[in-house]
């Protein structure tokens, strides 16, 4: 069955699952963000990728089955980005490595004629608030005090290992990926050097990397986001307002 | 039925309507004002589409804006009304009309400044707040957001303001406040 998945398909899914899942992690911070400006921005750039997402899917099918009726090993996206939100720092170092890839991405895929071209116009706009945001906190947290410069090390290289799978080529987008990978490369590197941070010198793919979410093979945390997302819309089936 | 041809004196009534609908979250705005509201295209004697585009793509407001468009055209001897939401082109802040802008002054929140060409902006070191390397407290987002040069405050007018928060109460705000008379204030960020 799986080879029959016609291909625009397959990358609605897997860009429409990056901005889903990213989304409800980001949501997971209401309530318990560090100061009230952060739980607004957090919010907000949740909400930009719902609204991404909910494009996305909807070019593949049935936005509320896809979103809350998929059983995990459905999911293609990035293994990074259901990644558990752990302290602020690494949050931070999540949306760095993230919105530079989705930025850079939709760059690309606006400047095409192809069928995300619309979408990915609209969306590269509000992800260069989602870059910027992150930026100015890896710059003020890495080159702040002795504590913060250390949180901000060590989500840095505890998310490392998950950005070589970024730029796996996915079927249906006509991406120039090893020029994306050096592009994001780049500007990580440079971001991370202007914080006094080192850019992490482990591995980003390969054995002892990360790397299967665009093939339906996830971490152990999301299953467990995908419980609490999924579970109003399965428990009360045709629930609405 | 659906032809290129310049809109009939009914469509350009309709849509006169339909832009006259105000904005859910900003009332003092006019979807003509915001400026999205795209076109109307008749589909029959008493049936109309509307296109209309979103300012951000997860605009929750957008749900309340196709139902109020649906309810004035119905109201206007429309019976069948569809209101399909387009991307592209995609709406930028410079669609808002200067009405609009001085709408949106007069109720306390800073118009979007027009936008400058993109481009790489210099990255500058994040503070609590937003000062530029000259000490000048500029407004720009340093970075790869667009939009640089002061944003005068809506209240006291001066240009001494700063940047709290690139997200305000809605996706499309930011939160600033004034240095002058020390109110903080919503921005209309550019994009």
């Amino acid at each position: 069955m799986t080879a029959t998945v016609p291909v625009p398909t397959t990358a609605a899914l897997a860009l429409g699952d990056d901005a889903l899942v990213l989304s409800h992690r980001l949501g997971e911070w209401a309530g318990h963000a560090p100061v009230l400006e952060e739980e607004v921005a957090l919010a907000n750039i949740a909400l930009d990728l719902l609204g991404q997402a909910r494009v996305l899917l909807s070019m593949a099918g049935d936005e509320d089955e896809l979103a809350f009726l998929r059983e995990e090993r459905a999911f293609t996206n990035l293994q990074l980005v259901e990644q558990p939100n752990g302290d602020f720092a690494h949050t931070i170092a999540r949306q760095l490595y993230f919105s530079t890839y989705q930025h850079l991405l939709y760059a690309e895929l606006a400047r095409g004629d192809g069928r995300f071209a619309p979408l990915a116009a609209k969306a590269v706009k509000e992800v260069a608030y989602h870059r910027d945001h992150a930026e100015q906190w890896t710059l003020r947290l890495g080159d702040g005090t002795d504590v913060s410069h250390e949180r901000m090390r060590r989500a840095c290289e505890a998310l490392w290992r998950f950005t070589g799978e970024m730029f796996q080529p996915v079927r249906g987008l006509d991406v120039d990926w090893p020029g994306l990978e050096a592009a994001w490369l780049d500007a990580v590197s440079d971001v991370l050097r202007r914080a006094t941070l080192t850019v992490p010198e482990g591995p980003r793919s390969g054995a002892w990397a990360a790397g299967a979410g665009r093939q339906g093979l996830h971490t152990e945390p999301f299953g467990r986001m995908l419980a609490e997302m999924q579970h109003l819309h399965r428990s009360h089936p045709g629930a609405s307002w | 039925m659906v032809t290129a041809t310049a809109a009939t004196p009914l469509e350009s009534e309709l849509l006169r309507l339909a832009g006259s609908v105000p904005d859910p979250e900003l009332p003092v705005l006019t979807l003509l004002e915001l400026g999205v509201v795209r076109s109307v295209h008749l589909r029959g004697a008493d049936a109309v589409e509307v296109e209309m585009t979103p300012t951000y793509t997860g605009c929750p407001a957008i749900e309340a804006m196709s139902l109020d468009i649906e309810r004035v055209l119905r109201e206007h001897g429309m019976r069948e009304v569809t209101v399909r939401t387009v991307l592209s082109p995609a709406w930028s802040t410079d669609d808002i009309t200067d009405e609009g802008r001085r709408k949106l002054r007069e109720f306390g929140i800073a118009p979007p400044r027009v936008r400058a060409a993109s481009g790489p902006v210099p990255l500058e070191l994040g503070a609590t707040r937003t000062l530029a390397a000259d000490g000048e407290r500029t407004a720009a987002p340093a970075g790869h957001a667009p939009g640089s040069g002061p944003v005068p405050c809506p209240h006291c007018g001066s240009d001494d303001t700063e940047l709290l928060s690139r997200f305000s109460s809605t996706a499309c705000k930011a939160l600033r406040r004034c240095l002058a008379c020390r109110e903080p204030f919503d921005h209309f960020k550019e994009v």
